[in-house]
Formats: C-alpha cells, structure tokens, sequence
C-alpha cells in the first residue's frame, strides 16, 4: 500500500512537471506551431500502451507455461491501463490532425492498425467476461492475449513500412529522422513520466484483481 | 497563439480519461474492500 501510495505521488509530480516541460521548455516546433505540443502527449502515451500491452503478454505467456493466477492479475491489468492509454492516442491523435491535415481521421495504415489493437483488447476484455470460471477464463484470455499482441510491432512498424498520411518516426527512424535536442529530452522525459503514471495504475489493477480472487475466495468458503 | 483550443481541449480530454478511469479503480476497489470486511466478519459466525 506505501508503495503505491509513492509511486502514484511520483506519478503525480512527474506529470506535472512533463506537461510543464512540453509547454515552456520545449521550443515551438516551425512548421505546425503550437499544436505540435500534443506529440509529448500522444507519443508518450502511445509508447506506455505498448509496455503496458508488453506486460499483459508477459503475463499471458507465463499463466499458459505455470498456470499461476498472480500472472492472470498481470494481464488483465496491463490490457485494462493498456487500454486506457490506447484511447487516449485515439482521441488525441485526430485533434492534433485536423489542424495539420485538415482531416481528422483516414484508414491509412498506422490509424487503422491502432485501431484495430484498440479492439482487439476491448474483445480481450469482453472475453473475460464471458467466461465465469477462473481456470477456464484465464486460460481462453491468455491465448487470445497473445494473438492480440502480434498487433503491436505492427502499430509500430507500420509507419516504417508502409507510406501512411501518419508523419514519419522523429525517434529511432533512422537516417534523416530527428528532433531537436530540447525537443527530445522532453520527450523521454514526458515518456518516462507516462511510464511512472501507466505502472502505477497496473499497481492499481493488480491489487485490485487480487482482492477480487481473495472475495470469490470467501464468497465460495461463506456458501460452503 | 493559433490552435490554443486544440491543445487545451487534448491535454483536458486526455486526462479526463485516465481520471474517469483511475475512478472506475478506485471505486470497485472500496466496494469490493467493503464486500470482503463484511465477509471476514461472517465467516467466525458461519463456523
């Protein structure tokens, strides 16, 4: 419980501290001005989704090699906060584009493949809601998990890959990509910020799915 | 300052999102604390 309670005041005050960064540190980008602000926002809430993702598959793959719940717990609370952070590169993706690109939404291919893990993790979720045994709901989840996952390196490839209506990568997009220095310490900044804030809600998850177990728990001794 | 709105409005909806959602936690987590304290108090009583 002290644990989390540091780690959610950490959270607190690097956020805080991020978002005043992206706004009197980072200087304005020349071409799009000011709106470019968002990308400390959205790149750095996309990168969390894709750890917290990270974490769900490794919980996925070690419940189908050890059959332990604890690591069901780690699933659910990486797809939930996963989730999360995935709808908010959603909702801020199109207001940063409608300015930019006078659209605010195409089907090019890093748009429609986000997309596409966004629901793959809201079925994720529905699936375990389907299922009523544990054993059972773990199990069907963790392999629906993994398939969902294979989704990622291809939200992140796509714009390497592919030519997209989506700007090309500033950070590891090899030659002739690039940030201004100011600009990229913000950046991870922002990013390591956002990581605090995504592992400190899977804290929150997780404790939260294990009282969940200890209650079923009592439920079923109280009904005995 | 062109695009102040669109800035203000993703920060504020951003947020918003993981406040709602942090709530969403925070809310099933005291329902489920007072659910399992009234179990533990009948179970000594049930035995």
């Amino acid at each position: 419980m002290t644990k989390r309670i540091i780690l959610g005041g950490a959270a607190i005050l690097l956020v805080i501290a991020s978002a005043y960064a992206a706004f009197f540190i980072a200087p304005e980008e020349r071409t799009m001005g000011l709106i470019q602000r968002i990308f400390y926002f959205h790149v750095s809430s996309a990168w969390a989704g894709f750890t917290a993702f990270f974490l769900c598959f490794i919980g996925n793959l070690l419940y189908v090699w050890k059959r332990d719940q604890k690591y069901d717990w780690l699933a659910v609370s990486g797809a939930e906060v996963g989730l999360a952070f995935t709808t908010v590169v959603l909702i801020t993706g199109p207001i940063w584009a409608h300015p930019v690109w006078g659209i605010w939404w195409t089907w090019d291919a890093r748009l429609t493949s986000t997309f596409v893990l966004w629901l793959l993790y809201v079925s994720y979720l529905l699936l375990r809601s389907l299922v009523d045994e544990p054993d059972r709901r773990a199990l069907l989840s963790s392999l629906f998990g993994i398939f969902a996952f294979l989704d990622v390196p291809l939200v992140f490839g796509a714009i390497r890959w592919w030519r997209t209506q989506h700007p090309q990568p500033v950070i590891m997009g090899g030659q002739g990509s690039g940030l201004d220095p100011t600009m990229k310490s913000v950046f991870f900044f922002s990013a390591l910020a956002m990581h605090v804030f995504m592992l400190f809600l899977v804290a929150e998850r997780y404790a939260l799915e294990k009282m969940q177990t200890e209650t079923d728990f009592l439920v079923r001794e109280v009904e005995a | 300052m062109k695009n102040l709105n669109s800035v203000f409005a993703a920060y504020l909806i951003g947020w918003g999102v993981f406040f709602v959602f942090y709530l969403t936690i925070a809310k099933r987590t005291a329902k489920l604390r007072a659910e399992l304290e009234r179990l533990k108090s009948y179970l000594p009583r049930a035995k």
